[in-house]
């Protein structure tokens, strides 16, 4: 080495050591943990600006008037209950395609498949995450309304059906990845003993697997449902947008107005601070308050204390 | 350690050098084209007439290439709201101004300026298989309003009637329901049905009637596409029914016909008063009639 080298190996020790020390440590630290708590500022600050500017609507607007069944802003009709109505048609049509489908496939990605077909199952399910959703509502439009509005014989395709396949499909990539993670922390132990004492594999899988793993299953689909009752360009490109109160069972094939649609065809029309203005927020108000509690519903299931006989097994 | 972070640095400084080093000599560029000519002209507003404006703009800056013109849609209201706000220069709607628009608008010191620029038949469209080929105003709002819920209640086969209608912030959708549904009365209180399709765009209405033989629609004259089946409207029963035609508009016959707007803020002055004169010059009056919509005889 010469001279000229040792030296700069040096320098480059002390800047080594600066870095490591304490204090930048310390820097390091505070700007991450204020990183982290950050989310928590800006959760409080989207709720209060929603209910700042939506809060208003509870004393403009009659209580019956809000819990009427028409929607029909420009004339002053302010009754949110069909786009709540909607909302929860779409959802639960949903939820009845990607719940079983995406636990379903979690549990052949997990349990069942070979490990070649895992290694090309997992990127395409993730690929069908990222497809954008507007590509999916042209699709929804152009193919799937058409189709439904033929095989089941319904006056038009642009209804709740349509609107609920698409969201199912795009509920399934995030159900299952989280509930293919539950399944994969479950111990082997509990397969092994199960198969040992005679279980067929799928009574392995339903018995015992499915069970043990049930608290990240269940998150699963409740983030599933989350991500679905938030949905905003699909359905308002294929449900129609009719403002019906849902009242039979027939609403899941009609059209069809949710409460995300509404706002997202509504605000940018509406005078500032006008009534309608504030209604828009007040549906903003409810969906927040519900993809809250199913948040604080998914975190309370996973933290909540393990049953005696579960700390016993694991 | 530092040896670690060095590259990433160093790439990182490229990433951000790479995306914003060419767009500041760009803005600057249109900057400096703008400041010389001293016009940049931003106009929103209608659906109805965006394709109008979009036509009008390019003409007009092929013309005078020292002046920009940006165009977007959004719907009437967006566009006056636009105008009250004061972040657009000429606002696009095809119904007038409200009485709460103009109260608004005041409030924030604007005052609209109102220009006819065109006119514009509203075709009531139906899919090329359906029978019904003539409606009178009557049927259509009894059709709108839920009355008549079956085709063949009108002549047609037995199939339900799907309506579709665009969002209520169109302009269209208020003239519909003010001259149609309500046949012009003021103190008639009748409503689209509840299960009325209400679409976000013309063009998922006109999509939805070339697909659904249970469909009717509605839309300005500019989006009728030869492939759609327009109906024939008579004001009564005893009148003769009309098509929509830049003629038939311009004989007055044809029912539903309404006229287009312009806002400015306040009298409109250089840049912008030129472009307007020029749209209701001759030149403007062709483009109006290349795409569809009626020109304002004077």
């Amino acid at each position: 080495m010469t001279v000229r080298e040792v030296q700069q190996f040096y320098k480059r020790k002390s800047l080594n050591r600066i870095l490591n020390s304490a204090f930048t440590e310390k820097i390091i630290t505070g700007l991450i943990k204020l990183f982290g708590y950050s989310a928590i500022l800006f959760v409080a600050l989207i709720f209060y600006y929603l209910v700042h500017e939506g809060i208003a609507t509870l004393w403009e607007v009659p209580f019956g008037t809000l819990l009427s069944t028409r929607w029909y802003p420009i004339e002053a009709f302010y009754g949110i209950l069909p786009l709540l109505g909607g909302s929860l048609v779409v959802t639960i049509g949903a939820a009845v395609i990607a719940v079983p489908m995406g636990i379903g496939v979690a549990i052949y990605i997990g349990e069942i498949s070979p490990r070649w077909a895992r290694e090309i199952l997992k990127p395409f399910i993730e690929i069908l995450a990222g497809i954008p959703s507007v590509v999916l509502g042209f699709i929804g439009i152009l193919v799937l309304a058409p189709f439904f509005r033929r095989i089941f014989a319904i006056p038009t395709g642009l209804s709740a059906l349509t609107g609920a396949v698409i969201l199912g499909g795009i509920a399934i990539p995030s159900i299952v990845s989280v509930a293919e993670d539950a399944l994969d922390a479950v111990p082997r132990s509990y397969r092994d003993g199960a198969l040992a004492i005679g279980a067929t594999e799928w009574q392995t899988i339903w018995k015992v697997t499915l069970p043990a793993a049930r608290s990240g299953v269940l998150m699963a689909v409740l983030l599933g449902i989350g991500r679905i009752i938030g949905e905003t360009i699909i359905v308002l490109m294929v449900t129609g947008n009719a403002p019906v109160m849902p009242t039979s069972l027939s609403a899941f094939v009609s059209p069809v107005r949710t409460m995300t649609a509404t706002v997202a065809a509504e605000m940018g029309e509406v005078a500032k601070a006008s009534v309608h203005y504030h209604v828009l927020f007040f549906i903003g108000i409810i969906l927040f308050l519900i993809s809250l509690i199913i948040n604080i519903t998914a975190t309370s299931i996973v933290f909540r204390k393990k049953k005696r006989s579960e700390r016993i097994l694991s | 350690m530092i040896r670690k972070i060095l590259p990433l640095i160093i790439i990182a400084v490229f990433i951000v050098g790479g995306c914003s080093n060419p767009s500041p000599s760009v803005s600057d560029q249109t900057i400096k084209a703008t400041a010389s000519s001293g016009a940049y002209i931003t106009n929103t507003g209608s659906d109805t007439i965006v394709n109008l404006a979009l036509a009008w703009a390019e003409k007009y800056q092929s013309l005078h290439p020292n002046i920009s013109i940006s165009v977007s849609g959004g719907g009437s209201g967006v566009g006056i709201a636009s105008l009250i706000n004061r972040t657009v220069d000429i606002a696009n709607a095809s119904r007038q101004i409200k009485t709460e628009e103009l109260d608004q608008a005041k409030k924030n010191g604007v005052d609209p300026k109102e220009f006819v620029v065109a006119r514009d038949a509203i075709a009531v469209i139906v899919n090329p298989e359906n029978p019904v080929s003539q409606l009178t105003m009557q049927q259509v709002s009894d059709i709108y309003s839920g009355k008549i819920n079956n085709w063949s209640e009108i002549g047609g086969e037995n199939r339900p009637i799907v309506r579709l209608s665009r969002e209520t912030n169109s302009g269209t959708h208020v003239y519909f329901l003010e001259n149609v549904l309500r046949m012009g009365k003021k103190d008639d209180k009748t409503f689209f049905a509840q299960d009325t399709l209400l679409l976000p765009s013309s063009q998922g209405i006109v999509s939805e009637v070339l697909d659904n033989p249970n469909a009717i629609g509605y839309d300005g004259l500019g989006y009728i596409t030869p492939d759609l089946k327009v109906i024939a409207i008579a004001k009564t029963n005893q009148e003769p029914y009309i098509l929509p035609s830049i003629e038939s508009v311009n004989a007055g016959s044809y029912p539903i016909a309404r006229d287009l707007y312009m806002y400015t803020a306040g009298d409109p002055k250089g840049a912008i008063k030129e472009y307007l004169d020029w749209i209701m010059s001759p030149d403007g009056a062709e483009i109006v009639s290349e795409l569809g919509f009626v020109p304002i005889s004077r």
